[in-house]
């Protein structure tokens, strides 16, 4: 079974394991110690994530205490994801790239318009997805914040210049994270077809559990 | 003192005594300020406070209000949330904001975009020059491990606790409170991603101006910048002053300075249309 290269260098039992489909949300409860491996199974894909703690859901990833912390936009192996409450929810204990975007925020139909035009009002969005796995929790519009983007790469320029540019993955390409305290993982697996983030055609992500 | 304490009229005559003191830090009924812009009649003054350093301020503006922020003795840092006062659900999105306009630094002519593809103020005027879209603001452990405190009740409170309490005043809630921008300290971005606090202390009277370009709800936090590599409590207070102003019109250049921003503006008053 550990045959499958997916599985490589994962240690436990495999408790979840499921691909979700291109352009699809993902919600799923990840006890702390476990830890959820992504795996890009076609490359370039942008897998957008949000953490939200699983005794009280007010409490949620923060991307600026995250950097802050770390004193570093990039999200590396190593890094620690922290609350707005500044307690560690997950850390990133592996990564098949170098490092992953919390800057970029998540597509919407409305922020859509602004970059692309009004013709893009209708394509499906990553706050969409957000929004219709977090409801079936009973948290709405004002739960969502700035998320993670694996796989996605934002670099900033000397001038303040920002953009997502090229994916800096590729098919087979992992990043594992061990959860710090019992958390909801919320992912949209990003459909946004205008940009570089998912090399123009979102694709399926595989997520795995293991205790 | 002991009076006070016992007779109900000792002790209303000591609270009445108060009434007319002046301190740094306080707001000003009715409003005034003696260094109005040419042209800002002094009827349309509508807020005029100053926030101790550690202190907040919440406060809705009507659309076309013009917000300064003066940065009277160097050392302020203003966390600012921004909500849509009709429909607080839609509030600052710091992501959309860099991500839209291309840019992660702030100053004039830049928009503080919302999560429904509009704005809901923008920078008129900017003399300060660094500011900060990334940090975020403190909160209760960040400040526990700096100061060795940081409640609302003691002297050392965290930006986070702040703009929850200044959101509360508006019915809104912990999970209301969301990534804010810093206003006079500044974060630059090395090449290695790398987050360079620049936290001054600064020259004097650094200004702000921000338009609102809907109805909006700010929460301003006046506290240390998250990344003050300094090892005490260094905050000095803000000045806040807002007039009534014209809302923007078509051939404004912030709106026309950018597609996106055209765009984002056509998406207000597309919302404004009813």
């Amino acid at each position: 079974m550990r045959s499958d290269p997916a599985l490589a260098h994962l240690a436990g039992v495999i408790v979840h394991d499921e691909v979700v489909p291109a352009r699809a949300p993902w919600l799923c409860p990840v006890a702390k110690g476990q830890t959820l491996r992504i795996v890009d199974l076609e490359g370039n894909q942008a897998v957008d994530f949000l953490i939200y703690a699983a005794a009280d859901d007010a409490e949620r990833y923060s991307a600026q205490d995250t950097v802050s912390a770390q004193g570093n936009l990039f999200l590396r192996e190593g890094t620690v994801l922290l609350s707005n409450e500044g307690n560690p929810m997950m850390t990133i204990t592996g990564s098949a790239v170098d490092y992953h975007d919390t800057i970029g925020g998540a597509c919407s139909c409305e922020s859509n318009t602004l970059r692309y035009g009004h013709h893009t009002k209708a394509q499906h969005a990553c706050v969409d997805n957000f929004l219709e796995a977090n409801l079936r929790q009973g948290r709405g519009k004002r739960d969502i914040v700035s998320n993670i983007n694996f796989f996605m790469n934002v670099p900033v320029e000397e001038d303040g210049t920002l953009g997502i540019v090229d994916g800096i993955s590729a098919p087979g390409l992992t990043v594992d994270l061990r959860a710090e305290m019992d958390v909801i993982v919320v992912v949209s697996n990003c459909p946004q077809i205008n940009n570089p983030c998912n090399g123009f055609s979102p694709t399926p992500v595989r997520m795995i559990i293991t205790a | 003192m002991s009076q006070t304490l016992a007779d109900p009229k000792a002790a209303r005559d000591h609270a009445r005594a108060q009434g007319g003191t002046r301190v740094e830090a306080m707001p000003i009924l009715p409003p005034v300020a003696d260094d109005l812009p040419p042209g800002v009649a002094a009827d349309d003054l509508v807020w005029e406070e100053t926030l101790p350093g550690g202190g907040y301020a919440s406060r809705r503006l009507a659309r076309g209000t013009r917000l300064r922020l003066i940065d009277t003795k160097g050392d302020a840092c203003a966390a600012l949330n921004i909500f849509n006062a009709e429909m607080p659900t839609e509030r600052l999105n710091v992501a959309d904001t860099v991500k839209v306009q291309w840019n992660g630094y702030l100053g004039a002519g830049k928009l503080l975009l919302s999560d429904m593809g509009r704005v809901l103020m923008s920078i008129l005027d900017d003399d300060a020059g660094t500011h900060d879209a990334f940090c975020g603001t403190s909160n209760a452990a960040s400040n526990t491990r700096k100061y060795g405190e940081g409640r609302n009740s003691g002297d050392y409170p965290n930006g986070r606790d702040r703009l929850i309490l200044g959101a509360a005043k508006h019915g809104l809630t912990r999970r209301d409170v969301h990534p804010c921008i810093n206003l006079f300290k500044g974060a630059r971005i090395e090449a290695d991603g790398a987050i360079t606090p620049q936290v001054g202390p600064f020259a004097p009277g650094r200004t702000v101006i921000l338009r609102a370009e809907m109805d909006v709800i700010v929460v301003i936090a006046n506290c240390p910048h998250v990344l003050d590599p300094r090892a005490g409590w260094h905050v000095t207070p803000l000045r806040a002053t807002a007039w009534r102003g014209p809302i923007t019109p078509a051939d404004d250049p912030v709106r026309l300075a950018a597609p996106e921003a055209t765009r984002a503006f056509l998406n207000v008053e597309d919302y404004f249309r009813r």
